[in-house]
């Protein structure tokens, strides 16, 4: 499995260039802006600009949305107007996503399915409502033309390199047709010999089907989509007699934990794990052991911990201010440092232990208390 | 007000370690009713004045550029006066006690916020949260009595110093943000050699940088800005800092000092279980009683009694606590300290002035002069408020 190198970095340094001011300007800028600050304090000017459009802002990015539509019967397709700050995205990427739901900001992270470079400046998010999910069915029931979320700048290295493969296969199930999505709707035209392998409990679940279907009836690319009501399960066997050169094929996975895994294992098994790239929306949760009594240092909040919940969930209940980015160990943005106990990683059941005065680096999305610790937050 | 256990009427006396255990369970209960409806109405709510506050601020700002022109210099000033006591009381005092920490918002919450007031926020956290809500008036342990410069309590050995203490009360009104920064470095104590000295330096430079920060927005910037107008400008930053400053003294005074209101020594509070602790906290501070501008104005310390029981509830749900709160003090046969704003202040300078005395003073005088009656003179009931 490889981790194709992105340009997102490239991109953002385009725009910034563009939007550096000219030499001579910069010492009168920076004048006026210290002036702001001064006449400000203790806000910051941005803090007044924000009462009259919070998109206005180059510090904080926010967005709004412009359109809620329906894709299937639990899933919906957002499209937000991002504030002045978005440095665009490469398609494959997701972006993080603040709302308040219930008076308390939540974040989540979802790929972008938008076209690159509309007219009106939009991106677009599809999100599927998981049974008892606080974010995806706020966005997909209750979310409404006008919202304003928080935002994050896009990330994530699930994407296409600049000219894609000659031979591609996507293998997704569920809502993880959406950043294959993303991928098609601004790539296809790159694309040689294409096949979408998609799985759905039926075909009224199928997120984009009009359009995936349109794809595949004018040979765009081939789609075979699996109904695993009636035809069951995706299973390592299966690839082989519905994809006959699959060992051709450079692969872009996503789906859920037991699709990848099986990927994984089947891709692993025969020594391909180069060809083979995945994006999990949830880790893999494997180890739970005994919790203990977390401490936020720098926050002077303590409070009990099970051996399961990661501590980013911890310390966001008991109203800490956690650093968080994709909430599933792929992007350190969680990264604090463990000063003191131990915490076990969910995923692989390691224990990790620091010693008063140590400061061992842990990822908070991923790390459950085993036993009494202090963390830095 | 004597420390608790010495009053002659001990308030809690008729109360059985059982029932103070009750109590506790009660006010558990009223507090996880709230936290249970905790929700977007209350983001709503502080979200609503934080934006209401910086509008009224630009806006009187904006119209002090004219200043000279009276009206606006009215107008404006009375803006400004109260977008600072806003900013300082229902919004700055309460996000920094972590009641809205809740939103997981990073720009309303108590590690991220800084106010308009000369203590730098993460010092006045330390000695208001961790010391004057954990040692609510304890003599000796809360330094809000009386700010360490007054004799609040008969329980003060009085000393000549004390007669200046209605000066010193009112200087400390004008000056109260002033006042307030100095007492949070703590500086008698760093004077007896009890504090450390880099801490202390560090904090002085810290207190020093914000007051530079606060004075040239105030009394440099914002006038110049005004051009002709800039001294008439001054003047109103001035005014409403002043009004501020006394606003708010007048309020916390309230809080503690009216008549009625119990202190406690420092052994009473050893291995307090968690109803005793609320008991001190339900007979340590005193309500003002009033309409929701009021309580608004007041950054909802109106409600001082819940605020201590309850310090990171949202403020905008106190008035909704109190009557529970006032129906379980009078269950269990407890004063409910409460009164009008004027009546309130009234009481709190009548014992600043009353205490700047020896405190047999007054019955000694009135001794002299009448002594033929003294045989007949009986002992004066301790002063209550009307519950
Ligand atoms: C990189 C990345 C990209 C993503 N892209 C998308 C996307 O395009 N569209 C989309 O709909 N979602 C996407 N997700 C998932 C999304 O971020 C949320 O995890 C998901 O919407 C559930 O959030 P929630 O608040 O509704 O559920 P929560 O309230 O957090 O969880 C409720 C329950 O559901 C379980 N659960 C959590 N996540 C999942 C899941 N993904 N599948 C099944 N059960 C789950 C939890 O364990 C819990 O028991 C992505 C995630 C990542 C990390
Ligand atoms: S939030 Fe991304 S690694 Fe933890």
């Amino acid at each position: 499995m490889v981790r194709t190198l992105t340009l997102p970095v490239s991109h953002a340094d385009a725009v910034s260039i563009l939007e550096r001011p000219a030499a001579a300007g910069r010492p009168l800028r920076h004048g006026l802006s210290r002036l702001g600050r001064a006449l400000a304090t203790p806000l910051v000017p941005t803090d007044f600009l924000d009462l009259l459009d919070p998109l206005a802002s180059a510090v904080d990015l926010r967005g709004r949305v412009v359109e809620v539509r329906p894709e299937t019967a639990d899933a919906a397709t957002l499209v937000i107007k991002p504030g002045r700050a978005w440095r665009g995205h490469v398609p494959g990427q997701y972006v993080r996503i603040g709302v308040d739901i219930d008076g308390v900001r939540r974040w989540r992270a979802y790929s972008l399915t938008s076209h690159l470079g509309r007219a009106d400046g939009c991106i677009a998010i599809t999100v599927k409502a998981i049974p008892d999910g606080i974010v995806s069915n706020y966005l997909v029931r209750r979310a409404t033309p006008g919202l304003v979320v928080q935002l994050d700048q896009a990330t994530g290295d699930f994407t296409l390199p600049a000219r894609p493969p000659a031979h591609l296969l996507f293998i997704t199930g569920g809502s993880g047709i959406t950043p294959v999505m993303g991928m098609l709707r601004n790539a296809i035209d790159a694309m040689d010999d294409v096949v979408l392998l998609h799985s759905a409990p039926t075909a009224q679940d199928v997120i984009f089907a009009g359009e995936l279907r349109a794809l595949g009836g004018s040979g765009r690319l081939r789609l075979i989509e699996r109904h695993t009501d009636v035809d069951g399960m995706l299973g390592a066997s299966d690839l082989a007699e519905l994809v006959d050169d699959i060992g051709f094929r450079e692969v872009w996975a996503c789906g859920p934990t037991g699709m990848l895994d099986m990927l994984d294992a089947a891709w692993t098994a025969s020594g391909r794990t180069d060809v083979l790239h995945t994006e999990r929306f949830r880790p893999a949760i494997t180890a739970v052991g005994d919790g203990g009594t977390v401490t936020f240092t720098s926050s002077d909040v303590t409070v009990a911990a099970d051996g399961g919940t990661p501590l980013l969930d911890i310390g966001e209940a008991a109203g800490v201010l956690m650093p968080s980015g994709c909430r599933m160990g792929i992007c350190f943005g969680c990264v604090r440092p463990l000063r003191d106990g131990a915490v076990r990683d969910l995923r692989t059941g390691q224990v990790t232990e620091a010693i008063e005065g140590d400061g061992v680096l842990v990822q908070t999305c991923i790390s459950a208390a085993a036993g009494p610790c202090s963390i830095d937050v | 007000m004597t420390a608790i256990q010495r009053l002659p009427l001990d308030p809690t006396a008729h109360l059985r370690a059982e029932d103070i255990e009750a109590i506790g369970r009660e006010l558990d209960a009223i507090r996880d009713a709230v936290l249970a409806t905790r929700g977007e109405a209350d983001a709503a709510y502080i979200r609503k004045v934080i934006d209401a506050q910086r509008k009224v601020e630009l806006a009187s700002r904006a119209v002090l550029l004219v200043s000279l022109f009276p009206p606006a210099w009215l107008a404006g000033t009375i803006g400004l006066s109260i977008s600072k006591i806003l900013e300082n009381m229902e919004i700055g005092h309460n996000v920094m006690h972590g009641q809205w920490d809740w939103m997981r918002d990073p720009k309303i919450h108590s590690t991220t916020w800084e106010w308009d007031n000369a203590s730098p926020s993460s010092m006045w956290k330390h000695s208001h949260n961790q010391i004057h809500h954990a040692y609510t008036n304890v003599l000796g342990k809360d330094n809000d009595l009386g700010y360490g410069i007054m004799r609040v309590d008969e329980d003060q050995r009085w000393s000549p110093f004390y007669l200046g203490q209605p000066l010193w009360n009112f200087l400390n009104a004008c000056l109260f943000e002033y006042g307030i920064a100095a007492y949070d470095l703590e500086i008698g104590k760093y004077l007896k050699g009890r504090k450390d000295k880099a801490e202390f330096r560090q904090q002085v430079r810290d207190v020093m940088a914000k007051i530079k920060k606060q004075a040239t927005r105030d009394y440099v910037l914002h006038p110049l800005l005004s051009g002709p107008s800039a001294l008439s400008t001054l003047g109103a930053n001035a005014t409403a800092n002043l009004v501020r400053n006394w606003w708010t003294h007048s309020v916390i005074m309230c809080g503690h000092f009216p008549t009625g209101i119990a202190t406690f020594t420092k052994t009473s509070i050893e291995g307090e279980t968690r109803g005793e602790w609320y008991l001190r906290q339900m007979l340590g501070a005193g309500n003002i009683s009033g309409g929701k501008l009021l309580h608004l104005m007041t950054g909802n310390l109106s409600f001082q009694i819940e605020h201590h029981l309850y310090p990171d509830l949202p403020s905008n749900r106190y008035a909704e606590v109190a009557p529970k709160v006032r129906e379980v003090f009078e269950r269990y046969g407890l004063p409910y300290v409460t009164g009008s704003l004027p009546r309130q202040v009234g009481s709190a300078w009548k014992k600043v002035l009353r205490l700047s005395l020896p405190n047999d003073f007054a019955r000694k005088a009135v001794g002299a002069v009448v002594k033929p009656l003294a045989s007949t003179a009986t002992r004066a009931e301790p002063e209550r408020a009307a519950a």
